[in-house]
């Protein structure tokens, strides 16, 4: 067991490395040149290189790429080219708002797709199971912006339930949350139905019914908790989905996270911001799948170690 | 033509394929049964104020902010979502095939690095990646739908990576070297064959996430830039609007999400035809 989670981090490790040069060159890659976007267009030609030997951009890409590992290890993601701040804190203060909101997505996918899932499978092959499978399938279909923009229109617009965008109390959440864990619920409740249906055959179901159990009894006692099982491990995995989904969900809803933060930084080629954005949701991503399976190995310990 | 007949037969299945081909008979008729040309800015297409109609009869989706017909905007839209959909994907599942079956027939120091970069690409977060690139890139028609390649092929490299290596272990392939069967006439004779049900669920399925993802980012506007339209930037040109002028967002919205759905549903429906241990679910 330690074994295994010892090499499954020594792996994350060398992907995280891996990801940090692959956008480095990418960046590097950038035609346009970051140092005359910060100079500005009176700039002499002077201020231009000294500009460049203060950021270590006129080294050779290895040296540039070697330099920004090295302050990495030491935890200094280097400074905004535009902003001037260090991008951890940047980082740091951006990082609670897109946090919340994914713990919010993460509820209104939980409760929208598994509701939807035991529902489905309860009532399989009826109508209601159909129509719920095709809501689970726009779900998927739906992209993040038209999601977004079309609740906006509903809720806040014509409805006035909640505002129509910002930050801070619970009401400026549940639109973004919905938009971003809209997605997922799709995902979840066709895992759901089948994981249910799966239980639902099993053994121990019939001897709870033949007990005499109630129905209800049987599928919220029974059925539901085993069927979430394996369900449970996929959480890690959304947490890297979300962390694409939150560039576009954050700037439908003017939403002040580290998604915003990214693509303001992308528009305005600011490459120590993407690289720290693109490293901090790489690294999620990983610890994500790790978690995931790590956890599966303890819901489930059918799962062979290899 | 089993498979059609199978696919005909599932309702869902049906839905799909029929959203799917009434898009591209649109799309290929886009010349003859548009109303207006689609970046004609049209005199009466505004309000003496200068905003945007409303669905009438003479514009039956309305127009946008710059008098432009939305109904003729949204039938070449489809094209750019289905040549880049299909492109993009297209390039995406080759990408994906040939290297997943390369590292699953070398296996060794080759098959560990392919497959080792694969998962450093699967722990990119693939829009932000996109995103990216797109920027990187001065984006044409043909850029966005090789970003959106680059993002795509990872999730099929695993799969066919993981089916090759279970095939080349198999019996039947033991056989066949036994009998001195070359390493390429394996791969072609025996082994791509077993992949090819894999690939048309990928081919189908995959093209819903890269209509998805082109509409993101010419969303973002950093994908098909105008006057190209797009479902994706007919929304990024009017979205500011959206509250007095929704049918801007709803239209376009609606065939984006009318598209990918069609995809998915023809995708699922092939993916339970083909593969044998689905038989009897559901």
């Amino acid at each position: 067991m330690t074994t295994y989670i010892c090499r499954r981090v020594f792996e994350a490790l060398l992907i995280l490395i891996g990801i940090t040069f692959v956008t480095y060159v990418l960046l590097y890659l950038v035609p346009a040149d970051p140092v005359r976007q910060i100079a500005g267009r009176s700039a002499t030609a002077e201020t231009v290189e000294n500009i460049r030997r203060q950021l270590g951009l006129h080294l050779p890409f290895y040296e540039q790429y070697w330099n920004y590992l090295s302050a990495l290890v030491q935890g200094n993601f280097g400074r905004s080219y535009i902003q001037k701040t260090e991008v951890v804190e940047l980082i740091r203060s951006r990082l609670p708002a897109s946090l919340l909101l994914m713990v919010g997505a993460i509820a209104a996918e939980l409760i929208l797709g598994l509701t939807m899932g035991v529902i489905s499978a309860v009532r399989r092959n009826s109508a209601t199971d159909q129509v719920l499978m095709v809501v689970s399938f726009i779900g998927v279909s739906a992209p993040q912006f038209v999601v977004g923009i079309l609740l906006l229109y509903v809720f806040a617009v014509l409805l006035g339930w909640f505002p129509i965008g910002g930050y801070g109390t619970f009401s400026h959440l549940v639109l973004p949350a919905l938009t971003l864990g809209f997605l997922g619920a799709g995902w979840y409740s066709r895992m759901m139905r089948s994981s249910m249906l799966n239980v639902l055959e099993q053994d121990f179901i019939r001897t709870a019914r033949a007990k005499g159990l109630s129905k209800a009894r049987v599928i919220l006692r029974h059925a539901v908790p085993n069927a979430l099982l394996p369900i449970i491990a996929m959480i890690g995995i959304d947490i890297g989905i979300f962390m694409s989904g939150i560039v576009v969900v954050e700037s439908v809803f003017g939403w002040p996270g580290i998604g915003q933060l990214a693509w303001q930084a992308i528009q305005r080629v600011d490459i120590p911001i993407i690289m720290g954005v693109t490293l901090v949701a790489a690294c999620s991503i990983v610890l994500g799948n790790l978690v995931a399976d790590i956890v599966a190995l303890f819901v489930d310990p059918r799962i062979k170690l290899r | 033509m089993n498979i059609l007949r199978e696919l005909l037969a599932r309702k869902l299945g049906l839905f799909g394929l029929m959203t799917v081909s009434f898009t591209v008979v649109v799309a290929i008729l886009a010349p003859w049964i548009t109303p207006y040309a689609p970046d004609l800015q049209l005199f009466e297409g505004l309000t003496l104020q200068g905003a945007p109609l409303p669905p009438n009869s003479q514009f039956w989706l309305g127009t946008d902010l710059l008098g432009r017909d939305v109904l003729s905007r949204l039938i070449y839209g489809a094209q750019t979502s289905l040549i880049i959909g299909v492109a993009a994907n297209g390039v995406a599942v080759l990408i994906g095939s040939v290297l997943g079956v390369t590292a699953g027939m070398l296996r060794g120091i080759v098959g560990a690095v392919l497959m080792r970069f694969t998962d450093l690409m699967m722990a990119f977060p693939a829009l932000l990646l996109a995103i990216v690139l797109a920027a990187i890139f001065k984006p044409s028609l043909w850029i966005v739908a090789l970003v959106i390649a680059m993002v795509n092929w990872v999730q099929v490299a695993r799969v066919i990576y993981s089916e090759t290596v279970s095939l080349a272990e198999r019996d039947f392939i033991d056989a066949e070297r036994g009998l001195g069967a070359s390493r390429s006439r394996i791969l072609i004779r025996h082994i791509t064959p077993h992949l090819v049900p894999s690939i048309i669920v990928f081919g189908t399925l995959g093209i819903s996430t890269t209509v998805l993802l082109e509409a993101t980012l010419s969303y973002l506007g950093i994908g098909v830039q105008p006057p190209i339209p797009s479902w994706g930037n007919i929304i990024f040109e009017n979205q500011t609007y959206f509250a007095s002028a929704p049918w801007l967002v709803f239209f376009p919205g609606f065939a984006i999400v009318s598209l990918a759905l069609g995809f998915n549903l023809m995708g699922d429906a092939l993916r339970e035809i083909l593969d044998p241990t689905m038989k009897g679910r559901h």
